[in-house]
């Protein structure tokens, strides 16, 4: 029945992608789109039950990115919380928890509509088919997707004269060429899994049911903003394990959308209003002057 | 009969580059106190920028992935762009409205405004990290046509456009060349509708660039409505800042300034200082509205709370109510000292949402400030506006009487 729904759904989205070019000089392409192109958005679960704190994706990444590697033997990196930076773009954080120490991998979440994407002035930061955002050299260095990003994710660098901005493109490149990204191969524990978001929300729900009382019932970034490509299922309240719980699940292209659905009403009724007061105030001028001339 | 024509053209041109060339020599004093203190503040600007381009902005500035806007943003544009709202105000006042009251300010508003978002809103150039690709959003596939900064980017170079044909009669004028005079003087009418309009979009835009900081912008400044508050509140900050600004013109430029524009000037003021009444009383209505409507009146009562009553009740209730009272009783001082009061407010809000009420929970020792460079690069780039400023005023009719060829074709 949910498959059914789900189908459904995904013909209308299509549809509206299809209708969509007719009206794409109106910011109606903010639309939740789950498909592009007829292509599932992909993503990763993340099961924080079965991370062991290894760091291997750590490793990994920076391997596979040609970041500085990470010493993964040094256990001291976890003592503290840590954000991820110009040169880390995955790291595993280590929580205190209800139920004892778990572990957490941070990285960016590839939202279903990033707040990144939609503030970004020239496209430089991309929401691709297969649903990595990815981020490209024609970008000007405004800032802007830092502070439209929830979850503080694009890093830029700013000791350099030709900065960039830094962040997970969830192996954009490996992607393309139909491999998983590097973190979920490196994993040895089978922590993280790498599978259409579809597929990732309906495993995630099994995991759930099947361990009664193992999970608390929640996936986070199912609804998180929008829905996120990076998905996560937990044995204790999210903001235990560092997440932020007070986002709401609506997308943050969303939240300016307001505002520019009347920059095109603005921009044709204001010039018409003044052009009509221009007009009247001009012939209250020409007819003082004509009494005043009568006079 | 056309190579006559061309000939005296010719002519003509070969004068004008001649009086240009002349009208480049510095008049007056050179070494008057305030050159003295301005000149190497631009200078020492200059170099810092020099250095900001080769080092990067982490050489300069002290922003953080944590703070990644600070005063070049939240100050330089957020503020100029506020403060520069005098010029869309009172052309619609003069041009649209046809209130001749305001006539003689008009110029020196509209070179005002022009100046601001030449410099303030070119500030922008210092704060991109990837400079070199700033003409990007104007051309090629990469329309990012669902971002506000488009609309931003877009709408500071429209407005610049409109601004510069609206001041432009004066530098006819200033060359003499008639026949372009009065081509120029037809457009104003048409510039200033289409730099209402621009303004109404890209002052409220400048808000609306926070509406995706939700969760990052305290509860009682982030609001759906920020674009409408920013809106309202350039209305006077733009003419707070004409009231300012005129005050020290009519010390500094007296010479150029006619008594019947003197005697004028008081009641120009006043209706200044009511309209400036009227539009602080609707945002600080609003403001109120708002509040009720976000349910925040616990918030009230904590340290964030406290500063947000400083800036609604200290710098938007009272300086409106100042304005009323000088508007009523004629009181000069009191309006220009709400003017100032309103002005600082415009700036505490301006940063309290991009900086101070941004990420508020962050401890005050990982805060950021900003480094004595950033404040020397501002401070460089307003002299370097007043300086460009005096050479106009001293040299194009802004603040006398256009030349007599002129007046009537004067609007």
């Amino acid at each position: 029945m949910g498959m059914d729904r789900r189908t459904f759904l995904k013909g209308l989205g299509t549809g509206i992608a299809v209708a969509g070019p007719g009206s794409s000089l109106l910011p109606g392409r903010l639309e939740a789109k789950e498909v592009v192109a007829s292509k599932e958005f992909m993503g990763v679960l993340v099961d924080t039950t079965r991370c062991i704190g290894c760091r291997s994706c750590e490793l990994a990444c920076a391997e596979a990115h040609a970041l500085p590697v990470p010493d993964i033997s040094d256990a001291s990196a976890l003592d503290k919380i840590r954000q991820t930076s110009v040169t880390q773009w995955t790291l595993v954080n280590r929580y205190q928890t209800e139920k004892g120490e778990v572990f957490a991998k941070k990285q960016c979440m590839h939202c279903n509509q990033p707040g990144c994407v939609a503030a970004c002035l020239v496209k430089a930061m991309q929401k691709r088919e297969d649903g990595a955002v990815t981020w490209d050299t024609n970008c000007m260095g405004c800032r802007y997707c830092m502070i439209s990003c929830p979850f503080d994710i694009p890093k830029f660098e700013y000791d350099s004269a030709f900065p960039k901005i830094q962040k997970c493109s969830l192996c954009w490149e490996r992607l393309q060429k139909g491999e998983k990204p590097t973190c979920v191969e490196a994993c040895p524990a089978e922590a993280l899994a790498f599978d259409s978001r579809r597929e990732l929300i309906e495993e995630a729900n099994r995991r759930i049911y099947k361990e009664s009382g193992k999970y608390i019932s929640h996936i986070y970034g199912e609804r998180e903003v929008g829905g996120t490509g990076y998905l996560y299922i937990s044995a204790v309240p999210f903001e235990q394990i560092g997440f932020r719980t007070d986002l709401g699940t609506t997308a943050y292209p969303e939240l300016s959308k307001g505002f520019l659905y009347s920059v095109p009403i603005v921009l044709l009724l204001w010039p018409a209003f003044l052009i009509g007061v221009n007009t009247i105030t001009k012939r209250k001028d020409e007819v003082q002057r004509r009494e005043g001339g009568k006079k | 009969m056309n190579t006559v024509i061309a000939e005296e053209e010719k002519r003509e041109l070969k004068d004008i580059v001649a009086f240009i060339r002349s009208e480049l020599k510095p008049k007056g004093k050179l070494l008057t106190p305030f050159n003295l203190i301005s000149a190497p503040i631009i200078l020492l600007g200059v170099l810092l920028i020099l250095y900001r381009l080769a080092r990067g902005m982490g050489a300069v500035t002290n922003l953080s992935q944590e703070f990644p806007w600070g005063i070049w943003i939240g100050f330089d544009v957020m503020v100029g762009v506020a403060f520069a709202g005098g010029a869309y105000v009172l052309t619609f006042v003069v041009y649209i409205l046809r209130s001749d009251k305001y006539h003689s300010i008009i110029r020196a508003t509209v070179l005002n405004g022009l100046l601001a978002y030449v410099f303030y809103a070119g500030a922008i150039f210092l704060d991109l990290g990837r400079w070199w690709n700033i003409t990007n959003p104007l051309w090629g596939n990469k329309f990012g046509v669902n971002s506000v900064l488009f609309l931003i980017a877009w709408h500071f170079l429209l407005y610049m456009l409109a601004e510069f044909v609206e001041f432009s009669p004066a530098i006819a004028e200033w060359l003499g060349l008639r026949k372009l005079r009065k081509i120029l003087g037809s457009l104003t009418v048409g510039a200033v509708i289409v730099g209402i309009a621009l303004s109404t979009l890209h002052q409220a835009g400048l808000g609306a660039l926070f509406m995706m900081a939700k969760g990052k912008v305290h509860p009682l400044w982030y609001t759906e409505f920020i674009p409408v508050l920013f809106f309202v509140s350039s209305i006077f900050a733009g003419l707070s800042m004409v009231i300012f600004e005129g005050t020290i013109s009519h010390r500094v430029f007296s010479d150029k300034i006619s008594h019947e524009d003197h005697a004028a000037y008081d009641d120009m003021l006043i209706g200044l200082s009511q309209g400036c009444a009227v539009a602080m009383f609707v945002y600080f209505f609003a403001q109120f509205l708002i509040l009720i409507h976000g349910w925040h009146w616990a918030l009230l009562n904590t340290p964030m709370g406290y500063w947000y009553l400083t800036e609604m009740v200290g710098l938007v209730a009272i300086p409106c109510f100042m304005f009323f009272q000088g508007a009523r009783y004629r009181n000069m001082l009191l309006i220009r000292t709400a003017a100032i009061l309103a002005m600082i407010g415009i700036i505490v809000n301006r940063l309290n949402i991009s900086i101070i009420a941004f990420k508020w929970w962050v401890p005050f020792s990982e805060r950021y400030f900003p480094s004595w460079m950033e404040i020397v690069i501002t401070l460089a780039i307003i002299l370097t506006e007043i300086w460009v400023f005096r050479w106009i005023v001293n040299r194009m009719p802004v603040f006398g009487k256009p030349p007599a060829w002129a007046e009537e074709t004067h609007q």
